[in-house]
């Protein structure tokens, strides 16, 4: 698709594409490096319907924060190599250039990041930094500029907007800087939002009040929202959906009460119980999971999880499981030859429950 | 909550540390004015416990930690620890107080030299300090390696960068254990690090704190991970300590109004648990012009004009529970008696 084709497609034109809003095929985005080909998406496919969140986690090296930099075209164009469909509203936008995909970040597509600090441009009066997308992809004048980023630094619930509007970010907290890249990122009321790690660097009850936020734009506006992170406790209640990765693979994929309710993969298990519980007693043993991720350059054969899964078998090392919908809910499917509950599961179990000597 | 007083304090002889009326400013330029970030605050550690410090970034925790060290000299109040003044000692008997006495840090990638082989630097303690031959050396360090889950050979012959965050945090572990410490401070030390990596290190530190009769103060933002650990735990905000309780009791009846707030922003992993809206707006004030009357005032649910004018004095409400709050969750009203005219 040329240039001139983007340009034309107008935000109303693209809200109204029948279809999901982004669908991805087999999608992979593999790093040459000086060690050899770093697989760290490899291979991942799902849809997202217009409107919806979804919570995309894993751990470090899951691959979660590159798939959702492929998705958005931000990628390093040297020693890249990208393969698979992504279709986002019915346009491929996964062989676009940079060129192409700077008309559809901040009017289709924006993305906030972990660290709010090193964002924002520290020589630059907030105001003006929301602004600037404003006049660049929507073409408002200045005045028109101004009076909306005051509104929107309302919209995040920041106060003394007038006094912000004029203040650099270093004048700024952690928390208040996140809202500012919130309200950069909602400046052209943008279809999808990615947010990777949002909370990861702000205090718990400027964490809570980040994702409340987050959640009410999401509604107000009928933007999807996609919600990248390590901790299952942050997207439980933010999300209608969770895919959890692990290295370069999805390997569970649920609507969030179904997962919780019903998790098939022992990983999306191990991740969830090794958050420490407020109603255990203090000096509660953690529940961890072994070892570490895979490397990507060389991931093992068969099941990438099976060296860390403790119900692992002889054929978790050799072959690798298919990602399968389960029986009742075609909307939840798993990559799990022995997933939990399963027959093989309880008897690993039992087994393993006898040499730790409990039942 | 921007309590002040000492009810909290134990007259034990297994008192390894104690902290009074600890005060730490900050010079603002030239302006005069200052960042009032610890402001009085007493607290004391009993041998082989885990005292939690808890609160929000800019609450005094990381400070507190490093005034305890007398990484920074505190402007006021006084340290104990084994029975001697740290805040009057020379420095190098401050250098020696300090291998008693060990720190660990948030970002464990930094806080190792990137230079250097991790090996190395989990032996320069020793040979600082020349204990031991050679030999003695090399057996201690490798058996601490090996303790916390790093490969000796490995770790002779690589960098910190060759190694992942939660690894390079065993490896800091490591080498604050090294010189046999009585008690570490651990500054947030699993706050860099995934969940999964977050639950190895505190059954690491749990572990190791059993076996070599460690003495822990664990400095953290998520009540979650340090309820975990600790046995005692000190809420503080903007300078000053709001409640002080045993771990389990601070879970199941929080007296002080921020505490509970700290609690319910918790996110809770699973979905059936309704969101609690988050009962508090805003971000703590400036300790450079901290609040009359009791420093959380501004954001309290139940703050009224005593609040706003006279100080809350931490008092007794339970059994080893604590508050300084004029309108606490339990424990009723603070009576007359403890009112006070001391203000920050």
């Amino acid at each position: 698709m040329s240039i001139g084709s983007t340009t034309n497609i107008t935000q109303a034109a693209l809200r109204d594409v029948p279809g999901p809003l982004l669908e991805l095929t087999d999608v992979r985005t593999h790093f040459r490096t000086p060690r050899g080909l770093v697989r760290a998406v490899d291979g991942v496919s799902f849809t997202l319907e217009r409107g919806r969140s979804l919570g995309i986690v894993g751990e470090s090296g899951s691959g979660k924060t590159i798939l959702s930099r492929s998705i958005m075209g931000l990628l390093p164009t040297k020693g890249t190599e990208r393969s698979g469909s992504i279709r986002f509203a019915g346009t491929e936008v996964g062989n676009k250039s940079r060129k192409e995909m700077r008309h559809i970040w901040g009017k289709e597509m924006a993305m906030i990041f972990q660290d709010p600090m090193t964002s924002l441009n520290p020589l630059m009066r907030i105001g003006d930094q929301i602004a600037e997308p404003l006049r660049l992809h929507l073409g408002m004048s200045k005045a028109d500029a101004a009076a909306t980023a005051r509104r929107l630094l309302q919209d995040v619930r920041i106060p003394e907007p007038d006094r912000r509007l004029a203040q650099y970010p270093h004048e700024m907290s952690g928390g208040m800087r996140q809202r500012v890249m919130i309200a950069i990122a909602m400046a052209c009321g943008p279809t999808a939002l990615f947010a990777d790690e949002p909370t990861t660097a702000l205090d718990v009850t400027v964490q809570a009040q980040i994702l409340d936020l987050l959640g009410e734009q999401r509604r107000e506006r009928n933007m999807s929202l996609v919600l990248v992170t390590h901790d299952l406790g942050v997207v439980a209640g933010h999300t209608d959906e969770i895919a959890v990765m692990y290295g370069g693979k999805l390997v569970e994929k649920a609507p969030t009460k179904r997962l919780f309710a019903a998790m098939k993969m022992p990983y999306t298990e191990g991740l969830l119980a090794s958050i420490p519980k407020l109603e255990d007693r203090s000096h509660s043993r953690l529940n961890v999971i072994p070892g570490r991720p895979p490397d990507l350059v060389n991931p093992p054969k068969g099941c990438r999880f099976a060296p860390r899964c403790p119900y692992a078998s002889a054929r978790c090392n050799e072959e690798e499981p298919p990602l399968t919908a389960t029986q009742d809910d075609p909307d939840h499917s798993y990559a799990c030859w022995y997933p939990v509950g399963s027959p093989e599961y309880h008897e690993a179990r039992a087994r393993i429950n006898a040499s730790a000597g409990v039942n | 909550m921007a309590g002040t007083g000492k009810a909290h304090l134990r007259n034990s002889p297994d008192v390894l540390l104690r902290v009074e009326d600890l005060t730490v400013e900050f010079p603002v330029g030239r302006t005069g004015l200052k960042v009032n970030a610890v402001s009085g605050i007493s607290l004391d550690v009993l041998r082989g416990e885990t005292l939690g410090l808890v609160g929000e970034s800019g609450c005094g925790k990381s400070t507190t930690g490093r005034a305890i060290m007398q990484l920074r000299r505190p402007e006021g109040g006084s340290v104990v620890f084994e029975g001697n003044e740290l805040t009057n000692m020379s420095l190098a008997d401050m250098r020696e107080a300090r291998t008693r006495m060990q720190m660990i840090f948030q970002d464990p990638i930094s806080s190792l030299n990137p230079r250097r082989k991790v090996r190395d630097i989990v032996m320069e303690p020793l040979t600082i300090w020349k204990r031991g031959s050679n030999a003695e050396r090399a057996t201690k360090v490798d058996s601490l390696l090996s303790e916390v889950g790093i490969d000796p050979d490995r770790a002779a012959e690589s960098q910190p960068h060759q190694f992942s965050g939660g690894q390079c945090q065993r490896i800091s572990i490591a080498r604050s254990l090294v010189l046999d410490p009585t008690l570490i401070i651990c500054d947030e030390p699993v706050s860099a690090l995934d969940v999964s990596v977050q639950a190895q290190v505190l059954n690491l530190l749990e572990d190791l704190k059993a076996k070599h009769g460690l003495t822990l103060i664990f400095i953290a933002h998520d009540l979650a991970v340090v309820k975990n650990i600790s046995d005692r735990i000190a809420v503080m905000y903007l300078g000053k300590i709001c409640e002080v309780a045993p771990s389990d009791g601070l879970y199941q009846q929080p007296a002080h109004h921020y505490t509970k707030v700290l609690l319910d922003s918790i996110p809770v992993p699973d979905p059936e648990v309704a969101i609690h809206k988050v009962a508090i707006e805003g971000e703590p004030p400036s300790p450079v012009l901290p609040p009359a009357g009791c420093r959380f005032n501004p954001r309290c649910p139940a703050a009224d004009d005593r609040c706003r004018s006279e100080e809350p004095q931490l008092r007794e409400i339970g059994v080893g529970h604590f508050v300084a709050c004029h309108h606490p969750l339990v424990g009723g009203d603070a009576p007359v008696s403890v009112r006070s005219a001391t203000s920050a």
